[in-house]
């Protein structure tokens, strides 16, 4: 462990490698990670599902690139394709879970989760999987550091993606709907909002969003049909570091954990990559437990 | 037939299926066995997660430790545990019986107590969280447990243990551990029906209902959560060291910290039997058991997706549980007087949508 670290201080262009590799992946778990937001934002849901609907959009762009068509062209057809099964799950599932305790749907999810891993499971098989987009890796500062170029076009692609949610939330009838919905739905509803739509639309765009990260992962990174609870854990760290609404938080959280991800994974080996995930998780909880006691001492 | 015999006769009748069980069906010893862990397992989350309302996820966790510390002291009593993992089992280690007895009776010990401590020491950090924070929390912290124990080369890694050889013939074997673990499940089932219906019972459920109010009328909630919780650790502990005692070979991730799957299950046990009742734990394990090992008999390959689907259908569509539905039908049969008009005007229909219940409210408020 110490031996690595003297080898980031000795070469630190390995630094910028790691800080790179996780920033483009960070990209990636920022977007999911604002899917999550919005739907515990405004309906108070907590999906666990989450990581499961991102490798469903990953395995879209692999069928794709097995029919012979390039896998950014497998961006729209998993926006389109996850945003229907998005509120078909709605309608079925979730619209039956809002109003009940904050458990059950943790739970509920949780089970949709398997179900879903279970069938990309039987249909793809255990085996890891990857999207292959057949664009070259370049190097940078004397070789020194390597960057594939679907690495910088799917970074991009996370951002322009999330420029448009965040303008379509801005200013769109629907996503002027969803905030009021999200600040108080009985009010949103006297002002004739229809806050079932709003709930369903919600949902469904959460879904979409997910397939558009999946299919980025797909290219840059690997599938597996278990890897969705990761992303899902991921998802979690993201908001409750970033705090719900908090939009640049989300952003900035989420290029934070993929780079954390990548120097934890470099220093104290690969084993101990996941572990980083749900350690930073636990850390984040009591940190804000930390927090929180210091305010109730003020209380009281 | 009066009431006195009436209420014994379930307790009764859930003894003598236990002990005759394995002498009815000895082809299914095994499976038995695993049923009343099960059983255990639904009835230790429900002491949290039923009777106060702290929906843990990571229970599991002192499942594994309580395996893995049984292991090291089986072991360490007579070898040298860092050269034994090392073999990954590959060297055959003979233990005498006396040996094998005397290091599982310390070992069984050891674990129940490892796991109190670290359920005391793990419940001052995360008893602060609330509602789904403790729910993720707690996943978090057994997800971390299993992925930090397959690190550590001391008690094998990712490779796992092999323990100890029974001493005896298989069938006794699988006898002797079915004895273990059904005793250790109908000790942990009186013990908490005496406790419920005294003032922890109270307690908790004071908690559930409203822990602020519950602080505020003097109960010492952090004690009772702990208590509970320790409760609940210290005999899923036993219950891990006997379950990787009768698999023989312990590793991290599936066997120790499964997580997603005993972790995920203890919870649909209890809400499929109906959370916050004695009864509903060993309903809901007893039928969630079979169901599983059907469906893994004529689903195979299937099988999870199934399970999958019974865990969103019970949280979805069955939340009150069977117990909680019976209590529901026929009220009377729990000494529960009801009056249906009274009850029409408070209770809120939970199976309402929430879009209509505020129609009718804001109707109403017209």
């Amino acid at each position: 462990m110490l031996d690595n670290i003297t080898l980031l201080a000795i070469a630190p262009l390995l630094n910028v490698q790691l800080l790179l590799d996780g920033l483009f992946i960070g990209a990636i778990f920022a977007l999911a990670a604002y899917g999550l937001a919005l739907v515990w934002g405004v309906m108070n849901v907590k999906n666990l599902a989450q990581g499961d609907f991102v490798m469903m959009g990953g395995y879209i762009a692999f069928v794709m690139t097995k029919l012979g068509i390039h896998p950014i062209f497998g961006l729209p057809v998993a926006i389109v394709f996850m945003f229907g099964f998005g509120w078909v799950v709605y309608r079925v599932i979730i619209y039956r879970v809002i109003g009940k305790d904050l458990f059950t749907s943790l739970l509920a999810t949780f089970g949709m989760a398997i179900v879903i891993q279970q069938l990309l499971n039987l249909i793809f098989s255990p085996d890891v999987m990857v999207a292959e987009s057949g664009f070259a890796i370049r190097s940078y500062l004397g070789g020194m550091v390597t960057v594939a170029d679907i690495k910088l076009i799917s970074f991009l692609l996370a951002a322009v993606l999330a420029a448009l949610v965040i303008t379509f939330m801005k200013y769109s009838r629907m996503g002027q709907a969803i905030r009021a919905t999200a600040q108080d739905p009985r009010a949103a509803r006297v002002m004739g909002i229809d806050t079932e739509r709003v709930y369903a639309f919600t949902f469904a765009l959460n879904a979409a969003i997910c397939g558009a990260a999946g299919v980025l992962i797909s290219m840059i990174w690997v599938l597996q049909p278990f890897f969705g609870m990761t992303y899902s854990i991921r998802a979690f760290v993201i908001v409750t570091a970033a705090g719900l609404g908090n939009l640049p938080g989300v952003i900035i959280a989420g290029l934070g954990l993929g780079a954390a991800e990548q120097f934890a994974g470099f220093i104290l080996g690969a084993e101990l990559q996941q572990f980083t995930v749900v350690g930073l998780l636990v850390a984040i909880l009591v940190w804000r437990q930390v927090q929180q006691s210091r305010h109730r001492q003020v209380v009281r | 037939m009066n009431t006195r015999l009436r209420r014994t006769l379930p307790y009764a009748g859930l003894l003598i299926a236990g002990i005759a069980a394995p002498f009815l069906f000895p082809d299914y010893t095994f499976q038995f066995t695993v049923l009343w862990v099960m059983i255990l397992f639904a009835l230790t989350w429900d002491i949290l997660g039923g009777q106060m309302g702290y929906n843990s996820l990571g229970n599991i966790a002192f499942f594994g430790v309580g395996m893995y510390i049984c292991a090291v002291v089986q072991i360490g009593l007579y070898y040298d545990v860092a050269q034994y993992t090392a073999s990954y089992g590959a060297v055959k280690v003979e233990f005498t019986a006396e040996q094998y007895f005397t290091g599982l009776a310390v070992g069984l010990i050891a674990a129940g107590l490892g796991a109190v401590v670290f359920s005391v020491i793990l419940g001052w950090v995360v008893f602060g969280l609330r509602g789904p924070y403790f729910a993720i929390g707690t996943l978090g912290v057994a997800l971390s447990a299993g992925e930090l124990t397959g690190a550590w080369d001391y008690v094998g890694g990712g490779g796992g243990i092999a323990l100890p050889i029974y001493p005896g013939e298989p069938d006794d074997r699988s006898l002797f551990f079915y004895a273990l673990c059904f005793v250790l499940a109908m000790v942990l089932f009186f013990l908490l029906r005496w406790i419920y219906l005294g003032r922890f019972g109270l307690a908790a459920n004071a908690i559930r209902d409203d822990e602020e109010k519950a602080e505020g009328m003097g109960i010492h909630t952090m004690r009772y959560k702990t208590v509970g919780w320790a409760i609940a650790a210290f005999f899923l502990g036993i219950s891990g060291a006997l379950f990787g005692n009768m698999i023989g070979f312990i590793e991290p991730l599936e066997v120790a910290f499964p997580t997603v799957t005993f972790g995920l299950f203890m919870v649909v046990m209890c809400l499929l039997g109906g959370r916050g009742t004695l009864w509903g734990p060993v309903i809901g394990a007893t039928l969630f058991h079979t169901f599983k090992e059907v469906t893994w008999t004529y689903l195979l390959g299937w099988q999870w997706v199934a399970l999958g689907a019974l865990i969103v259908v019970s949280v979805v569509f069955f939340q009150q549980g069977i117990v909680g539905w019976v209590k529901e039908k026929w009220p009377e049969k729990f000494g529960i007087a009801v009056d249906d008009r009274a009850l029409a005007e408070t209770e809120p229909d939970l199976d309402e949508a929430p879009s209509q219940r505020l129609r009718r409210q804001t109707e109403a408020a017209q």
